[in-house]
């Protein structure tokens, strides 16, 4: 099936947030902290704006608690008495007219008395940097498994390695906005481009000390989002319904690229150490892992990202002894939040790296160093969960390596850099995983409900708050409702993501929407099917035309014609225990698994490194859409090329990113890129998935920065440890004394 | 007023999708503002508007142009063309190649195909004429696959009009 708004989309007729018609409204903008951290001695507005003309909101006009809701509540909504990072908003302003807002945004200078920020997450922060309990680390998640110490002393090679990754910004090509107006009934309405409205939803009645029927969040199309519309919509959705409020009219806020760069979150910085012991053979005896995390100046996310990046990071082997220590610290940089992956891109790149130093040092191919050490069925991971899917991990791997030519390439890499003077070929391979749904005891807690709706024409409304962002959800979830109907697609209608329209069925994020929100689908069908056969007295389950009247007869005996509902629960899939406590136990319901191999071209006179060609192999379930899922790992590919190669935040002195910019924060072009990604799908259905299905749209962001810094590895002979490595900090690994 | 040169109205009379328009635009005004919030042409998009993501690609003259760059009062006496100003043969032939997923960058993507179409020029590549549209979801082979179909059928479509 094609992407049901694929022709909307083409032909420019989609509406996104800065698309839909709106009469009488203003503009709205954000006045920013020019100081990564101080006191605010002063607000100044120039003498050269008529400021009789603006709305002004500052944190004295906030109905609720000055507190944006998500995991904590430390993030102010808008500064009150102190900064904690460059870019924090301050003020907003609204205004008629966009340039006269931009000059007024220019023209207020915020006075700070500045303390000393913490900047540099790796290192100790000195007593005047401690913002937050002894060390600014906010929160540790530890994993132990058998001893450590012990499997170490009795190893016969111990090899240590330190992997960094830099900060990426997700560049969904529409920036944020928002919308907010109040309707008639005094309902506060706000849409805008956002992955969760029921998120947005929380944070809007407890900033605005609302209750849930007195606000409404309407997820407008979205241009890309990639986790980046998970966290930061209740931000700007609150600036947005705060100018409504006190303007009385509807205010439409859309950033910038500038402002969308330096003010929104980002993935976590990290800096991994492994140490680990190997028997000479190659087998993995002890996994010793620390993670440190630079979360920002607020928590947002960041244990949850954290909790992910830990429990990926003993990768997808088998190891009896695993100590693993993460950490997420508090620093004076834009708070870090949601991105693709969600912490386990770091753990992956740190680990496969390591595993291809490990190979070299073993002097084992990484090939056969992972095919050693690659989890079997009946085995457990790092907290303890026995793996028994029936997916052959080796075979995956194998396969990747036979459609890369792996061997034969090798070989005709070699042959061509001692021929070439200053071309280097090489090629990488990266083995990993990713959990699919949310993290632990997450999805017990989010207890999603799903309902499906007959309508009184027979055709079937599914109602979730899951949004399509570009992944292709709008069109899975039909797909899904419709085979368990056994309806045509066209008789499925997906209501819009809207909060007074749909229940709370979870997040769009974690890879959970086709597999988990597309698992309930199926059992509110199930559960429309029952309610019809009752209502209409039928013999059997009703299904396809057959249900199609049934609905029209059962919707036309109801008064004023009510849809019938059929509705489902999140429920805890039998074999899943999760220990919080101990970190021990089923961390996912189950696992995507994944083979990658990457070949490169260094070029030894520019330093430019290019990807000639991708593999990407992987075990997703039961693939729903093939095209679909293709596009989702071609595009994570790439997304993840860009992370290792050219992708860099760089900050100014007050920690707030310097290159805010298209023209030099440098995302993958056409031409940077391989066209010919080979994407591979095994198929293993799950049994708690849609029609088998498990996550897919993050685990392609997992794996090819490791496959592609290993092939850099292989070409040139240099340990690159560093994620972008640029041309710059490649030149310096092979020219270091120049 | 700081920056009063930034203000006053240049008279202009332009072509848009074929239709005449006669428009007084501020000369701080872009292109692509007028496109979007006074003609209601939402389908091309800001991603940038420094000139380096292409969302806001329209034809000026045939040329495709970041209309983020281009001063609205300089279009006068010329002509361009949006998305909206596409024949929907473009959006049917690419639909089925996975050239769109989130959109945002795709009404941009089109009209640098059209050109391609338009003029057909013999050195330079799909995937390098896309070098100027920044997508962030596909990866970029299905929106070079998708055009590559395109021209080629709209180019024998055109043959067989031409051999009745």
């Amino acid at each position: 099936m094609k992407r049901i708004e694929g022709i909307s989309k083409l032909t420019g007729r989609e509406r996104y947030v800065d698309d839909l018609p709106l009469e009488g409204f203003l503009w709205g903008a954000t006045v920013r902290s020019p100081a990564a951290r101080g006191r605010i001695k002063a607000i100044h507005f120039g003498t050269d704006i008529d400021w009789s003309q603006f709305v002004i909101v500052d944190h004295r006009d906030i109905p609720g608690p000055n507190e944006v809701a998500m995991i904590e509540r430390d993030m102010p909504i808008l500064a009150a008495s102190e900064v904690r990072h460059a870019h924090e908003a301050i003020l907003c302003l609204a205004h008629p007219d966009r340039h006269e807002l931009r000059r007024a945004v220019a023209s207020v200078r915020v006075e700070i008395e500045p303390e000393e920020p913490y900047l540099d997450f790796v290192a100790e922060p000195t007593q005047s940097q401690i913002q937050y309990g002894s060390d600014n680390v906010f929160k540790h998640i530890a994993v132990n498994k058998g001893d450590v110490e012990q499997a170490l002393a009795e190893a016969d090679v111990i090899i240590e390695g330190v992997y960094e990754t830099g900060a990426q910004e997700h560049v969904y090509i529409e920036p944020q906005g928002m919308v907010a107006w109040e309707d008639d009934a005094g309902v506060l309405r706000l849409t805008g481009s956002l992955q969760c409205p029921y998120y947005v939803l929380n944070a809007l009645m407890h900033g605005l000390n609302r209750t849930a029927e007195q606000v409404r969040v309407i997820q407008a199309s979205t241009g890309g989002a990639f986790g980046g519309k998970e966290d930061y919509p209740s931000i700007i959705g609150l600036h947005t319904a705060l100018l409504t409020l006190k303007a009385g009219c509807p205010v439409k806020m859309i950033y910038d690229r500038g402002e969308d760069l330096a003010a929104t979150t980002k993935r976590h910085p990290s800096h991994i150490r492994h140490r680990t012991g190997f028997a000479r053979d190659g087998r993995l005896l002890a996994q010793d892992i620390d993670i440190r995390l630079d979360a920002g100046a607020y928590v947002t996310l960041s244990p949850v990202v954290l909790s992910r990046c830990v429990i990926h990071a003993a990768g997808p082997y088998q190891c009896a002894n695993v100590r693993i220590n993460g950490q997420a610290v508090m620093t004076n940089r834009v708070p870090f939040g949601a991105f693709r992956g969600f912490g386990a891109p770091q753990s992956h790149f740190a680990n496969e790296r390591h595993m291809d130093a490990a190979a070299r040092q073993l002097g084992i191919g990484p090939a056969e160093l992972r095919r050693i050490n690659l989890i079997r069925d009946g085995q457990q991971t790092a907290t303890g969960q026995v793996i028994n899917d029936g997916t052959d991990r080796v075979g995956l791997l194998d396969d990747a390596l036979s459609r890369a030519d792996y061997g034969r390439l090798r070989e005709a890499h070699r042959a061509f850099n001692a021929s070439n003077p200053y071309r280097r070929r090489g090629i990488g391979i990266a083995t990993f995983h990713h959990g699919a749904g949310f993290t632990g005891s997450g999805e017990v807690d989010l207890a999603s409900v799903v309902n499906v709706a007959g309508l009184a024409d027979g055709r079937v409304e599914v109602q979730v708050a899951n949004t399509e962002m570009g992944q292709g959800a709008l069109t899975v979830l039909t797909q899904i409702a419709a085979a368990r109907l056994g309806y045509d697609t066209n008789d499925i209608v997906i209501a819009p993501a809207d909060t007074a329209l749909v229940p709370n069925s979870g997040p769009t994020v974690a890879s959970r929407t086709a597999m988990v929100v597309g698992f309930l689908i199926e059992q509110a069908c199930d559960d429309l099917q029952a309610g019809v056969m009752q209502a209409a007295a039928c013999d059997q389950r009703p299904v396809g035309a057959h249900l199609k009247q049934a609905i029209q007869i059962v919707v036309s005996q109801t008064e004023d014609h009510q849809p019938i509902i059929g509705s489902a629960t999140y429920g805890k899939p039998p074999d899943v225990h999760w220990d919080e406590a101990t970190y021990t136990g089923s961390a996912y319901g189950t696992y995507a698994w994944a083979a990658y191999v990457a070949s490169v071209e260094v070029d030894l006179r520019t330093f430019v490194t290019t990807v000639t060609d991708f593999v990407a192999v992987q075990e997703i379930g039961t693939v729903l859409n093939e095209g679909l899922a293709r596009g989702q790992i071609e595009g994570g590919v790439v997304q993840a090329i860009g992370w290792a190669l050219s992708e860099e935040c760089l900050w100014d002195e007050q920690g707030g990113m310097s290159n805010a910019q298209l023209t030099n924060y440098i995302i993958p072009t056409s031409c940077d890129v391989p066209l010919n990604i080979d994407v591979g799908f095994v198929e293993n259905p799950y049994a708690y998935g849609a029609q088998g299905a498990k996550g897919i749209g993050e685990l392609p962001m997992d794996g090819p920065a490791a496959a592609v810094l290993n092939a850099i590895a292989d070409a040139t002979g240099v340990n690159p440890t560093v994620v972008p490595m640029t041309p710059e900090r490649l030149m310096e690994l092979l020219v270091p004394n120049e | 007023m700081s920056d009063q040169t930034a203000h006053g109205t240049v008279p202009i009379a332009c072509s848009i999708n074929g239709r005449a328009y006669s428009l007084d635009v501020q000369v701080n005004e872009r292109l692509l503002d007028v496109l979007r919030y006074r003609l209601g042409l939402t389908g091309t998009k800001e991603g940038c508007g420094e000139g380096e993501c292409g969302a806001c690609t329209v034809l000026l003259d045939g040329l495709p142009v970041n209309s983020c760059l281009v001063p609205a009062y300089q279009v006068d006496g010329r002509s361009v063309e949006t998305v909206e100003g596409t024949d929907e043969q473009w959006a049917a032939h690419l639909h089925e190649h996975g050239t769109t997923q989130c959109g945002a960058c795709t009404p941009g993507v089109v009209m640098t195909a059209r050109w391609l179409d338009d003029t057909n020029p013999e050195d330079l590549s799909v995937r390098e004429a896309l070098a100027g549209n920044l997508c962030r979801c596909t990866g970029y082979r299905g929106i070079c696959e998708g055009i590559k179909a395109t021209l080629k059928a709209r180019q024998q479509s055109s043959n067989e009009e031409g051999n009745p």
